[in-house]
């Protein structure tokens, strides 16, 4: 076995006698308390909070916790996660009072003893932890999120709809919106009105809107111009405080409006 | 429906005009009031002789007009959030309009009669 | 449990947890309808003016007091915040003051949530304050 330089922290060298390499984590002696939101629909007049002591290390996740919690003390613990790297959207809840992304936020940088993790707000509860996200793709839907023009079917001898990079800079930061829902749970407005669109229909709405290969900024203004549409943002810029990927939701808004004002074309 | 009446958008550039244009006319009232001296200014004399002034009443009716349209809007939008269906939407929707209305005749009336001298 | 677990006005109302901005939201509701509720009132104390003087002085009576004199200072203090803050939203809204959007980039900071936006809160907060002051001053003859 080849020698190496330093390791890190933690880890032990084996010895050179030939023996089978085996390194070891010194188990850290940090601990948190979870207080995981149990809630079932069918079962529940309302929810309930489990604590849990559970080990951490320095990039251990919330994320993490919650699987550890799930394999070795309550396997009934209802979480919905993908990817765990911040791409697919599907771990969003409150965590210590405010939406994130769970395998987004390290245990170290809540700077709690206590962590808290309840479902994300304005979305029904599934179960625990996991919510519904019906109304927010339905509402998603409705800002039609596709590239609207008439000579869409690329017909023979033509290629694709050609765009420079500074018309791609206009719309790919709202592009990168992984649908978690967190901006409509931070929303002030989404709290009381459950009609409004969101941040998340808005901003999307922008992203195309803002597409130089897309003809339906008309259509999409008109679906927007009403009381519970965009006029019900009022730039408390909480979705922009809480959004994972910097897609930047209230900046879409406001930029959406400057068309319905007159300042854009 | 206010929405099918007005379109939102246009509801809301006059809730923004009304702002700007509120605001000139209540530096105005203040810079008026100031200059007089706290104490002066409410002096009974003091106040109808500045109602018997044309453009004062006139900058006067146009803060009332003004504000409570600005006002009464800004209440709709709240209401309007806290609850959501047709008939409370029409309700919120007149009944602010009413109420608007309704300060804009109470206050014109104060203005009309006290410039007159009817008091 | 209402079936879309809304916050409902607690979480409209919660003014925490979000930064500056969603403090001046919530500053901006709660000044705008305390406005309405002193324009509303101040339209039926004027009023009094067509009873004649001695209708208009027992009127001063109820409002030249120190409580008066304090409400008012207080309304000064949201007019100047609501007109402040009001100015930077309608600039804001009009998509003026955020930058051009931009491929995002780890840390991921919203362009929109920008230091002019935050100073002109609390240059709004500010001059609130320094109007209060001045009211005060103007009102007990300072």
């Amino acid at each position: 076995m080849a020698k190496g330089g330093a390791l890190p922290k933690g880890f032990e060298r084996p010895s050179d006698s030939g023996s089978q390499e085996k390194y070891e984590v010194k188990p850290s002696s940090k601990t948190i308390t979870l207080r995981i939101s149990k809630f079932n629909p069918e079962k529940d007049d309302h929810s309930t909070f489990l604590e849990f002591t559970v080990p951490y290390e320095k990039w251990t996740t919330v994320l993490d916790t919650i699987l550890e919690v799930k394999s070795h003390q309550d396997h009934s613990i209802g979480v919905r996660y993908s990817c765990r790297q911040a791409t697919c959207g599907s771990c969003g809840m409150i965590i210590n009072g405010k939406p994130r992304l769970a395998c987004f936020t390290k245990i170290s940088e809540l700077d709690s003893n206590v962590v808290t993790v309840e479902p994300m707000n304005n979305f029904p509860i599934i179960r625990d932890l996991a919510v519904g996200f019906e109304r927010m793709f339905s509402t998603h839907k409705r800002m039609k999120p596709y590239i609207i023009r008439e000579d869409s079917e690329i017909s023979s001898g033509t290629k694709e709809f050609l765009q420079s990079p500074e018309d791609v800079e206009k719309y790919i930061q709202f592009a990168s919106c992984i649908k978690c829902g967190l901006c409509n749970s931070a929303c002030p407005t989404m709290a009381a009105d459950s009609t409004f669109i969101g941040p998340q229909g808005l901003a999307q709405a922008y992203r195309y809107v803002a597409d130089n290969r897309d003809k339906g900024k008309d259509e999409r203004l008109r679906i927007i111009d009403e009381r519970h549409g965009i006029w019900g943002c009022h730039f408390a810029g909480s979705c922009s405080q809480v959004c994972p990927k910097g897609v930047d939701p209230a900046m879409g808004i406001q930029l959406l409006r400057g068309y319905l004002l007159g300042y854009r074309k | 429906m206010m929405s099918s009446i007005m379109r939102e958008s246009h509801i809301m550039k006059i809730h923004y005009l009304t702002a700007l244009v509120a605001v000139g006319f209540v530096i105005i009232h203040i810079m008026v009031r100031v200059t007089q001296g706290f104490s002066n200014s409410l002096e009974f004399e003091s106040v109808i002789a500045n109602y018997k002034s044309i453009p004062y009443a006139i900058v006067l009716e146009a803060m009332l007009i003004l504000i409570s349209v600005h006002g009464f809007n800004g209440l709709r939008i709240i209401l309007l959030e806290l609850k959501q269906g047709n008939a409370y939407e029409n309700a919120v929707t007149y009944g602010c309009l009413a109420a608007m209305i309704a300060l804009i005749a109470y206050g014109s009336r104060t203005i009309i009669m006290a410039s007159m001298g009817m008091v | 449990m209402d079936k879309d677990r809304k916050e409902g006005i607690k979480g409209m109302a919660n003014p925490g947890r979000y930064g500056i901005e969603r403090v001046a939201y919530w500053l901006m509701r709660i000044t705008g309808l305390g406005l309405l509720f002193y324009f509303i009132g101040h339209i039926y104390e004027t009023s009094s003016l067509l009873d004649g003087k001695a209708a208009w002085n027992s009127m001063l009576e109820l409002t030249q007091t120190t409580e008066g004199h304090i409400f008012l200072t207080l309304v000064i203090g949201m007019c100047v915040f609501h007109t402040g803050n009001g100015i930077r939203l309608m600039i804001a809204q009009a998509g003026f003051g955020f930058g051009k959007p931009r491929r995002p980039d780890y840390p991921y900071t919203p362009s929109s949530l920008n230091m002019k936006n935050k100073l002109c809160i609390y240059v709004s907060i500010g001059l609130a304050a320094l109007a209060m002051m001045y009211g005060l001053g103007v009102m007990y003859d300072v």
